[in-house]
């Protein structure tokens, strides 16, 4: 395909999609019984509701179902709940499962803690946009972009070679000798998590910097006259001022790094012990063809985020209900 | 994809008052050791992206044999790697083939379900219909299922529809498979672009809707002629969004795409793995990637922040 | 057939997406499989079309081929096909994927396969196979192997005893790159034993260069070049038939025998003063790209790097890969002379999905030595050969594809496929790689294969 072909093609997929559009509003527009009131519902939510039911509930159905099965290509036998006890019992799943519990309590929290300590520091500050920009770059920074950045940090010549990366450059200025930070685990696993934290620190420090601006300054301006102190105030006003952010904060990162796999597939091919969910489904299923543990590990994915989004459900219905 | 989706529910912050607050804790903390940790942070958060952008202009034999730093004390430029990555140069990787084919999935990849969603938010907040309220809340709940799960049969659907559709996937596949990756990310982004965009729909005032119902105005002309426009910032928001998380997706694109339309993240990563010592390569490459946007992310910052907090921070 | 392991490693980084998957020309597109014979082939009464006459002509039909070659190969692959287009009428349509194996699969369960696929596998093979919808070789196809490929090629296009895969390109892995000019500067000769080996090595780290450089990185694919050298230990120490039982499963995976010629390899691999030329310690071997692994030979910082044939393709533009130029290689010496010359090594199969005259006629064509001569032709940058025996040295341009093809040739030789091949892909591409990973980087012998033994699927 040319070049002129692929944007032709854009081209046309964007005005049939709108010409569809123009069609639903169109014909329905007329419409203002009640009855028609429902039409109109239907024709509003109908292409969503269908694409989401035919893409995302019928798959994770399958997928459920797969789960069931072995690891034949072709006809797999079924196998019932063993690719769950599989995951459980062997040796280097759960090195899979104890990574992915790395990734999970460390990226959230430090990243959390930078975010808002930052936030706390360039508040107000002359140069605070400047300073809110610095942090805030990496997020529009693609994972596989990252992990070539931190490619150029971490990298590793043994011995007296000259150094490529930064840390090992540092090291040896610092007379110490030089370390491989991607090989040795589980140490390895943090140094990726760094690239993580290094993304997502942004986002926790836009939510929470301007969650901080929202604390009435009749609140610590009493404080202040209490004679309270800086981390006094921290502790007793601030943070519990903006309790509700730092969990929106800590639960949307903690989702965001149950799926992340681009990183470990980047920096480590998942080798050294780095694996985590998320590309142990993708190596399972498309490198050791094996879909029935592959389905599986989805589903646990999926049941690990359940609790965090019927908090999150819970949260949302108690705001509608007020 | 590096964006952080915020998936909780409206959380208030206060009243939200005209003077920011935090004078107290911060002047407390403003010394002479705050100042640094926060430059601290600010640099070690700078360099490694700082570092790329040098490597990516120093030559060949430079960049292979000693760290982007010597620079300083040795500077030398040239515009060689990102003629090669662009042009495919001696090695015949040609980026700007990618860098293509990463424009026109994002198009239509962030068009189409914004609008979408607009409509169905549209919907959700303003139309009455019976099992509203139920509905929405799988909506917003479906947005947890990890995409992983999903890849597998949707890959089958695409390559063999049930009751003879025309496959997206393979050879006859109209556009060399563009289809299936604009569907994708469609599906993909729907739960959460109805959830926020409903969430800012629900902001606008109710009389405004009641006065123009009054004035015999139907719901396609209220959403044509007054939510769209008192919404255009939100579209924007999430936008900008959609856009960042398309053009740096890289599962999606390995699952779906065919070689011929293949994003730049997937070309980065087979770079990564085939030609790992062609550092100058890697700098230059991924910077073509980041640069773009890098530039929108900057020039729309601030219209990035109102989504998010629209999305997590309901003040 | 070259850089089958690179492409295992992108299809490893890049593998699903099925687009692409597709060819034009289904079986039902043409309108059913009627072997009857029609008309005469266009290039009646030609001398090289002679084996092609009986399938009539075919003028106006079409062979879909779907291979994971891709550019620049794919160019010399289809130049080759003149011969048949010409013979017979009939034309070839190519598609190369680097997502083959997995689109492959995802086809043939859709009912969608190509005609033709040119399987780089047995393990797949014998997959696809068990989908019932590949077709028996056809006699003539099983006649041309007879005459051109040995037993042992045969054997790895058969499943179950029926026959359905003739070879088509291959590659020699039991080969040691080495630089002609350091070895006639320092007076050394190329090794005829294993022991020979160890003692040339003795001699280089004597005089200050480590012997040995090594690179097993390779995204997913990360430990694949360790196998094959466990491969080539365990057929020159115990010989091909314990070679094949240990494939097959039918002694442990780490049976002693096998825990014995790791061992050996860790003599070298796990050896401080061999390893890791140019790169460091024993460790790097393991964050080292397989495409950088030999490379220090032209620094002169390593004399010895054992790496398949395919490994031509990595040196830069401009090394003189020759008998007496920077860079050439010799066969991996044995450690058993009752073990014959065994040689390690890969290649193609061509499985068809139809059974229409002009597959036949294409499978048949692809197994002749008229194609393989008419490939070599094709192909006169190197970098390509096969082990059929038709095949003309006089048409090979590279020393090293020479040096392959008279390795094939050697009635000495016995030829092995590379085993991790045709392992179950939970062990073949999964920890067989993974424990060879981590036995570079420490763990012992009898945990990595204790590991790999483990995880062996149970049916």
């Amino acid at each position: 395909m040319t070049t002129s072909d692929k944007f032709v093609h854009m081209a046309i997929a964007v005005l049939l999609f709108y010409g569809v559009m123009a069609g639903i509003l169109l014909l329905t527009q007329r419409l203002r019984s009640r009855r028609g009131e429902r039409v109109q519902a239907a024709a509003f939510l109908g292409p969503s509701l269908l694409l989401i039911g035919v893409g995302l509930l019928y798959p994770a159905g399958v997928t459920i179902y797969q789960s069931l099965f072995g690891a034949a290509t072709f006809d797999p036998p079924f196998v019932g709940l063993d690719n769950y006890a599989d995951l459980f019992t062997n040796s280097q799943q759960l090195t899979v499962l104890r990574n992915t519990l790395l990734w999970v309590l460390l990226t959230p929290t430090i990243s959390t803690v930078i975010g808002l300590v930052y936030a706390v520091l360039v508040d107000r500050a002359a140069f605070e946009k400047f300073a809110k920009a610095l942090l805030f770059l990496p997020m529009a920074i693609s994972m596989v972009g990252a992990s070539i950045i931190w490619k150029f940090v971490y990298d590793y010549k043994s011995g007296d070679s000259t150094q490529i990366g930064l840390l090992n450059q540092i090291l040896t200025w610092l007379g110490i000798d030089t370390y491989n930070f991607l090989l040795e685990p589980p140490w390895n696993t943090l140094f990726l998590i760094v690239i993580l934290i290094w993304v997502q620190a942004g986002f926790a420090m836009t939510i929470l910097s301007a969650s901080i601006k929202g604390i009435p300054e009749e609140m610590t301006e009493a404080a202040r006259l209490d004679g309270v102190g800086a981390w006094q105030m921290f502790r007793h006003i601030t943070v519990p001022s903006i309790r509700p952010s730092l969990i929106v904060v800590l639960t949307t990162i903690t989702i965001a790094t149950l799926k992340v796999f681009d990183i470990v597939q980047t920096a480590t091919g998942g080798n050294f012990d780095t694996s985590v969910l998320a590309y142990e489904f993708y190596r399972q299923n498309f490198v050791a063809g094996n879909q029935g543990l592959s389905a599986t590990i989805a589903v646990v994915i999926f049941i690990l985020v359940i609790p965090i989004v019927v908090y999150n459900i819970r949260q949302m219905r108690k705001l509608e209900a007020r | 994809m590096s964006t952080s989706t915020p998936t909780a529910a409206q959380v208030p912050v206060g009243t939200a008052p005209a003077v920011p607050a935090s004078t107290a804790a911060k002047k407390g903390l403003t010394n002479r050791w705050a100042s640094a940790v926060a430059l601290i942070v600010a640099v070690v958060w700078t360099i490694p992206t700082f570092g790329l952008l040098i490597s990516s202009f120093r030559p060949e034999a430079d960049v292979k044999s000693n760290g982007w730093w010597n620079f300083f004390t040795d500077p030398s430029l040239t515009l060689q790697n990102y003629r090669d990555v662009l042009s495919g140069g001696s090695t015949g990787e040609s980026l700007t083939t990618n860098l293509i084919n990463t424009i026109v999935i994002t198009v239509p990849a962030v068009l189409i379900p914004i609008s979408l969603a607009t409509l169905a938010a549209y919907a959700f907040a303003w139309i009455d219909f019976k099992g509203r309220d139920t509905l929405f809340v799988a909506v917003f709940a479906l947005q947890i299922v990890p995409i992983q799960v999903t890849l597998v049969p949707l890959l089958q659907l695409y390559v063999d529809p049930p009751f003879n559709l025309m496959p997206l996937a393979g050879r006859d596949a109209p556009a060399g498979g563009l289809y299936e990756l604009w569907l994708s990310h469609t599906i993909f982004a729907l739960p959460l672009a109805i959830f926020l965009l409903h969430n800012f729909m629900r902001e606008i005032p109710g009389e405004l809707i009641e006065s123009a119902r009054v004035d015999g105005a139907g719901h396609v002309a209220i959403f044509t002629r007054i939510m769209l426009p008192l919404m255009m910032p939100a579209i924007a928001a999430f936008g900008i969004f959609q856009f960042l998380w398309v053009w740096n997706d890289l599962l999606v694109a390995l699952v779906f795409s065919s070689p011929q339309v293949s994003p730049m993240t997937v070309k980065l990563v087979s770079l990564v793995g085939q030609r790992g010592e062609d550092w100058q390569l890697l700098a230059s490459g991924a910077f073509v990637s980041l640069a773009i946007p890098l530039i929108v992310f900057l020039a729309l910052q601030r219209y990035f922040v109102r989504g998010l907090l629209a999305g997590s921070v309901k003040g | 057939m070259k850089n089958q392991r690179t492409r295992k490693g992108l299809a490893a980084v890049a593998v699903v997406a099925v687009s692409s998957l597709g060819l034009a020309a289904c079986a039902s597109d043409d309108g059913g499989s009627s072997n009857e014979v029609s008309g005469d082939a266009p290039g009646k009464g030609k001398p090289e079309c002679a084996q092609l006459e009986q399938f009539g002509d075919l003028t106006g039909k079409t062979v879909s081929v779907y291979t994971s070659i891709l550019p620049p190969e794919q160019e010399a692959h289809e130049n080759s096909y003149k011969v048949f287009t010409e013979c017979t009428g009939a034309e070839v349509d190519y598609e190369g994927s680097d997502q083959f194996e997995t689109q492959l699969v995802v086809r043939v369960k859709a009912g969608n396969a190509p005609d033709i696929a040119y399987i780089p596998q047995p393990g797949l093979l014998k997959t696809v196979v068990s989908s019932g919808s590949v077709v028996e070789a056809p006699q003539p196809v099983s006649d041309n192997v007879d005459e051109f490929f040995g037993e042992d090629w045969k054997s790895y296009g058969t499943v179950d005893g029926k026959f359905y895969a003739a070879p088509l390109g291959a590659s020699v892995k039991s080969f040691v790159w080495y630089s002609p000019k350091m070895f006639a500067d320092n007076g050394w000769e190329v090794p005829q034993t294993w022991d020979d080996m160890l003692a040339l090595s003795d001699d280089m780290a004597a005089a200050g260069t480590k012997p040995w450089c090594a690179g097993i990185e390779s995204g997913e694919a990360t430990g694949w070049v360790a196998t094959d050298w466990l491969e080539d230990a365990v057929l020159r120490d115990a010989g091909a038939d314990v070679y094949d039982q240990w494939v097959n499963h039918e002694i442990a995976f780490d049976d002693p025998a096998v825990a014995e010629a790791l061992d050996r390899v860790g003599g070298i691999l796990k050896n401080d003063k061999y390893v890791n030329g140019g790169f460091g310690d024993v460790k790097s071997i393991a964050t080292t790209a397989f495409q950088d692994g030999g490379l220090p030979i032209l620094k002169g910082e390593c004399g010895l790097h054992r790496q398949a044939s395919f490994y031509a393709a990595q040196w830069p533009e401009g090394t003189d890969v020759s008998e007496d130029g920077d860079v050439f290689a010799f066969y991996l010496p044995t450690t058993n002379e009752d073990n014959g010359k065994p040689v390690l090594g890969g290649g193609e199969f061509v499985a068809a999905f139809d059974d229409r005259p002009e597959v036949q006629a294409f499978q048949t064509y692809l197994s002749s030595d008229i194609w393989a001569n008419e490939k070599a032709k094709a192909t006169p940058g190197g970098g390509w050969v096969s082990a059929n025996t038709g095949l003309d040295l006089n048409n090979l341009t590279s020393p090293i594809d020479k040096l392959s093809a008279e390795t094939f040739q050697d009635p000495e030789a016995v030829f092995r496929f590379d085993g991790s091949d045709q392992m179950p892909s939970a062990v073949g591409a999964g920890s067989f790689w993974k424990e060879m990973t981590a036995w570079i980087t420490g763990e012992s012998t009898s945990d990595a294969l204790g590991n790999i033994e483990e995880s062996w699927p149970a049916s």
